[in-house]
């Protein structure tokens, strides 16, 4: 497993938003860009979306999605896709740990498999909106025992919750913020059956989870970016 | 549910536009761009939820709202009212309390902010709960909180107001985290849809609800 990882982590090259991690003016550009991305065209969307024929409306939205009014929406899935991508890997390290037996076991193999459901379902979401997925980060995560296992990973999935949270306002497409808001609450369940094993709080936040800004998650993840 | 995603995998992207457009009040520009651009990115995995989700017909926040609320006091009287007369113990107990004090704050929050929007919060209605113990009572829990979470997110997409939809955002993965623990506590999966938490539309959540209601 650490072999593989590590000539995977030697070829891949570094995505965008793994840079954007590592490099805090490009993330301020990066975020700048990604939050005015979707007002650009966004004029010329509504005029092409309105009062023309169902066909005429058709040709038009192709081409604004393929181009930069889907700018926003591509920025949001590329991050929740980076994210999704380093729960994945954390989640198949943990497996292979072998610190968890029995039921234990079997809840984190399946979050694993759900968190690659989410990375696929966000790359074909990144690409149905015209932008290009996100390459797949090259994550570390610290693997010690059974209990900082899963205590890293009730980190890890409350910040999951906490990002998609903070985005789901800022989501223009109907469609992506639908599938984000599937994966919103199941990333809460992942969070809460971690805290339940952990007996640490369900709830940590009380009755309103808090939102987490683009910013504040990506330098949360930061320590785990290979 | 199953019958209506077997109908919407059938169908072609264009076609699907056309339908699911009926009824959508958010941006339904976008919608209708980015559905007729065929970005119908489902895949299996994706579609049926979100067909789903876009069912969910329009009527403005303040009727979504309303009826989070009534889901709200609900769930509220039911852990703390109910929850007190079933004899729950040990973690049962604890989560009784601190779930129905949760749920207490949702109902203060959802009634703040419709009064805010100018309008006026329903009425609280009178609830009849089928539950006798506490493997009862936690059934219908996980009923009650897994139904709470397919209510907001299939209602999510329908919310005009950017600020009524954070909200909802925050008391959803809170009512996900409730179904997740319960669902645990009674030994059931704590991601009964795997991968994608279902929405339900507002009658198939009436379904499971409508009868706890007292008209």
């Amino acid at each position: 497993m650490s072999s593989e990882t590590s000539e995977r982590r030697d070829s891949a090259p570094s995505g965008l938003v793994e840079r954007l991690v590592r490099d805090d003016v490009d993330r301020k550009r990066f975020l700048k860009m990604a939050g005015s991305a979707g007002a650009a065209s966004f004029g010329a969307f509504v005029l092409a979306a309105c009062g023309s024929s169902k066909k005429a409306a058709t040709t038009a939205a192709t081409t604004a999605s393929t181009s930069s009014a889907a700018g926003g929406d591509v920025a949001i899935a590329n991050y929740a896709l980076t994210l999704e991508y380093l729960e994945t890997e954390f989640y198949e390290k943990v497996v292979s740990s072998g610190f968890f037996s029995g039921a234990e076991a079997s809840l984190i193999k399946s979050f694993g498999e759900q968190e690659q459901t989410h990375v696929e379902a966000l790359k074909g979401a990144v690409s149905k909106l015209g932008g290009t997925p996100a390459e797949q980060p090259m994550g570390k995560f610290p693997i010690e025992n059974a209990k900082q296992v899963a205590e890293l990973a009730y980190t890890v999935e409350n910040l999951g919750a906490s990002a998609y949270l903070g985005q789901a306002a800022k989501i223009q497409n109907a469609e992506l913020l639908a599938a984000a808001l599937a994966i919103h609450s199941v990333e809460a369940r992942h969070a809460a059956t971690l805290g339940t094993v952990l007996k640490k709080p369900i709830t940590p936040d009380g009755a309103f989870a808090k939102p987490a800004d683009m910013s504040t998650v990506l330098a949360a993840v930061k320590p785990f970016l290979a | 549910m199953s019958q209506t995603d077997l109908q919407m995998d059938g169908v072609a992207s264009s076609q699907l536009g056309e339908i699911e457009v009926q009824g959508m009040t958010r941006s339904s520009f976008i919608l209708r761009g980015a559905l007729a651009a065929g970005s119908v990115y489902g895949l299996g995995a994706v579609t049926p939820f979100v067909s789903s989700a876009f069912a969910e017909s329009g009527g403005g926040d303040v009727e979504i709202l309303n009826f989070a609320l009534t889901l709200e006091y609900l769930e509220a009287d039911f852990y703390n009212v109910k929850g007190k007369t079933v004899g729950l113990k040990g973690l049962a107990k604890t989560y009784a309390k601190t779930f129905g004090e949760e749920e207490a704050d949702h109902v203060n929050a959802l009634t703040a902010t419709i009064k805010q929007l100018g309008s006026k919060p329903v009425a609280k209605p009178s609830f009849v709960f089928p539950a006798t113990s506490e493997s009862t009572f936690l059934a219908l829990a996980s009923v009650l909180e897994n139904t709470g979470v397919g209510a907001y997110n299939g209602a999510g997409p329908s919310l005009q107001s950017k600020e009524v939809l954070a909200a909802a955002g925050s008391i959803v993965q809170v009512e996900a985290r409730h179904a997740a623990a319960i669902n645990l506590l009674i030994k059931k999966s704590p991601t009964p849809n795997q991968g994608f938490d279902r929405p339900l539309t507002k009658a198939q959540v009436l379904a499971k609800a409508g009868p706890l209601i007292k008209k």
